[in-house]
């Protein structure tokens, strides 16, 4: 029997298995250490680590990532965690300027095995400074790498990976997801770390989607078998690099694209996946390519708006029945 | 002093400054271009600071570091090879006057961001401090970086975890163009440490032995596990702030005054700022390398016609490099994209 997980709880082991079997891991950021992390994802490494592999930082995000910038460059494998993507905007110049240019201008002499841990997405009513979604920013820097884990078992698997890796890496987790539970098989070997996942077959139009809104869609293609919609849905895991292959030999089949996502619409990260596929896939398409995506205004605290701002279960239903049925006058919501 | 580093200092003061008005010189013909910051007036802070640290320390810099790397022993063949952006450069030409990095001599890279070299200091003097080794970290910046939030949160973090480092301030005076009055509330940069607790002391930038010595007893505190130490030196540069910028802000007095170096010195840095007179001017000093090699050549250290052999010994050291940087390949894009992938192990992605 495969053991079931919380998100967090996955995270905590890939955590412990990777501090336990090299020296060289150590953690950092605010209230890592005595204080367990602000999702619990650090929670007793303290205590058998101790501190100086699990940091509590001051309140110094470009501070202490840079930190993880030059501890990287002597060869430890630093995991910072930034208590929320909001606050990693503060941290851009250590990510954009130092992480991901110094290996290509250094001439190929230093390596940059440092990840940074970033909850973020839309959570509950935490107003508009704490309710971002910043992927398509991290997205068009050349050096980084994005992966982005909807499940346990891919959060304990994608956090081995990221590091095991000796590229800068960015694991964005989604504060709604750390208690969401699933089982994680500790000793399976997992897929490559950027490879997309069918997570249900189907045969009328592909719906491509990551972190939790992957989730959401496999929700919506439960709905749509009931109306005899068959959706095929692909969780991308990583939105750098994307697994184009696995979309594209989708589309064969289905013809039909529906991209779901959290991020504002306008150059979000949806963006990205609609014009590369439209461009690789436009022969095998029946229909434009359809982009679902939160609304471009800042999310307010207000928890019915807040909720009309992002992609919930019945709009992905409703655009993918118009773009399955557009015949019978269906309107996406 | 012995007389070994003393040649040592001089030597490195005048390679810096002939390889930077080469640089100068070959900005003009077209064979280095983009953003090319020089150090003339400054030898002696990267000379004596970087001469007082072993060959185990790590010098992290900034976007005015040619010197630095020539100090820390990088051939000039391949700081001018980077200067001309060619593959033997030290970054491969990828990147340029701002971005020189050379593993094996720990000198850890120049960067562009203002502020942006003390978090990266922090992190490896982080590493060193957790596997308790006895190397110091070296961090350079400008007086113009002080007023980043990098630089206070990483005196804190260095402060906090007693962190083997060495902040180092060269203090030209100008941010670009805006004086250190115009910029700094407080204008005796050292002063700002106390605000973390870090000893700091400020020295005579344009006076080589009292950097070396500074730094030197700096590097001890921090063996002894003293925590961060911090120098600010006062220097001057004497171009402007990089080659596009004339450097006309100034006025002409005071970089004459610099270059003179004291005693008019001492009435620039009075707390409420002035521009020297004239008449100051009229007791002008030599400058920093000419300080040095009065106190040599009186000291019987070294004798004129000496002098003028490692003059001669660096200008073709210069001219070397130069011929060695014009023959080197261009890069090319296939070089480009493995470098950027350098860190890629053979990991299959997706």
């Amino acid at each position: 029997m495969t053991p079931e997980l919380l998100y967090w709880q996955a995270l905590n082991r890939a955590m412990d298995i990777e501090m336990a079997a090299d020296e060289a891991v150590f953690t950092l950021g605010e209230d890592v250490g005595l204080y367990g992390g602000s999702y619990r994802v650090t929670e007793g490494l303290y205590a058998k680590y101790g501190e100086w592999r699990v940091r509590d930082t001051p309140i110094s995000e470009n501070g202490f990532t840079g930190l993880g910038v030059g501890a990287a460059l002597l060869g430890t494998r630093p995991v910072v965690e930034i208590m929320t993507i909001n606050f990693m905007l503060l941290a851009l110049d250590s990510i954009i300027n130092a992480a991901a240019k110094i290996p290509f201008m250094s001439g190929g002499q230093f390596k940059m095995p440092l990840v940074v841990r970033v909850p973020g997405g839309v959570a509950r009513q935490l107003g508009a400074q704490h309710a971002q979604r910043l992927e398509h920013t991290l997205m068009n820097v050349p050096g980084l790498r994005i992966a982005v884990p909807s499940t346990p078992q891919d959060a304990y698997w994608q956090l081995r990976q990221a590091i095991a890796s000796d590229e800068p890496i960015i694991l964005l987790e989604h504060e709604l997801l750390y208690f969401s539970k699933g089982p994680v098989d500790l000793l399976a070997d997992p897929p490559p770390m950027h490879r997309a996942v069918r997570r249900r077959e189907g045969q009328d139009l592909t719906i491509v989607s990551y972190s939790r809104h992957a989730l959401l869609s496999q929700e919506a293609a439960a709905e749509l078998a009931g109306e005899g919609i068959e959706a095929e849905v692909i969780d991308l895991r990583s939105l750098k690099p994307i697994d184009w292959d696995t979309c594209a030999n989708s589309l064969d089949k289905t013809h039909r694209l529906l991209v779901v996502e959290e991020d504002c619409r306008f150059a979000g990260a949806g963006a990205e996946i609609a014009s590369t596929l439209a461009e690789r896939c436009f022969y095998s398409l029946d229909a434009p390519v359809r982009r679902l995506a939160g609304l471009d205004i800042p999310t307010p605290y207000n928890g019915k708006l807040e909720r009309a701002t992002i992609p919930q279960v019945p709009d992905i239903v409703a655009a993918a029945r118009a773009l399955c049925r557009p015949e019978t006058g269906a309107k996406a919501a | 002093m012995e007389r070994d580093t003393l040649h040592r200092l001089l030597r490195d003061m005048l390679l810096s400054r002939a390889f930077e008005e080469r640089a100068a010189e070959e900005y003009g013909k077209g064979n280095i271009a983009g953003f090319l910051h020089l150090y003339p007036g400054e030898e002696a802070v990267g000379a004596g600071v970087i001469n007082a640290a072993g060959p185990a320390d790590y010098v992290v810099s900034a976007y005015r570091e040619h010197a630095h790397a020539l100090v820390r022993g990088t051939p000039a063949r391949n700081v001018m090879a980077e200067l001309f952006g060619r593959a033997d450069g030290m970054s491969g030409g990828m990147g340029g006057s701002m971005h020189m990095f050379d593993a094996t001599r720990r000198f850890m890279g120049g960067y562009a961001i203002v502020g942006e070299s003390c978090p990266i200091a922090v992190g490896i003097a982080y590493v060193v401090a957790m596997r308790r080794g006895a190397e110091a970290v070296i961090c350079f910046f400008g007086d113009g970086a002080v007023n980043q939030g990098t630089f206070h949160e990483s005196l804190n973090m260095a402060a906090l975890w007693r962190l083997p480092l060495l902040f180092v301030c060269e203090n030209n005076h100008y941010a670009i163009g805006t004086e250190i009055h115009r910029h700094s509330a407080v204008v005796e940069v050292y002063k700002r440490a106390a605000a973390y607790n870090v000893p700091a002391e400020r020295v005579d930038g344009m006076d080589v032995l009292a950097v070396h010595e500074a730094t030197r007893r700096a590097l001890e505190r921090i063996r002894s596990g003293g925590g961060p130490q911090f120098i600010e030196a006062e220097t001057y540069r004497y171009r402007g702030h990089s080659m596009a910028d004339p450097g006309t802000y100034r006025p002409a007095v005071e970089v004459k005054a610099y270059e003179a170096c004291d005693p008019i010195v001492a009435a620039i840095r009075e707390v409420e700022y002035r521009y020297p007179t004239q008449a100051e001017l009229a007791a002008v000093g030599p400058d920093n390398i000419a300080r040095l090699t009065a106190h040599m050549v009186e000291a019987g250290h070294a004798a004129e016609s000496e002098v003028e052999e490692i003059r001669k010994e660096v200008n073709a050291v210069v001219e070397d490099a130069v011929q060695f940087a014009l023959q080197s390949p261009q890069p090319d894009m296939g070089t480009a994209w493995a470098h950027l992938n350098c860190n890629r192990r053979h990991e299959v992605l997706v």
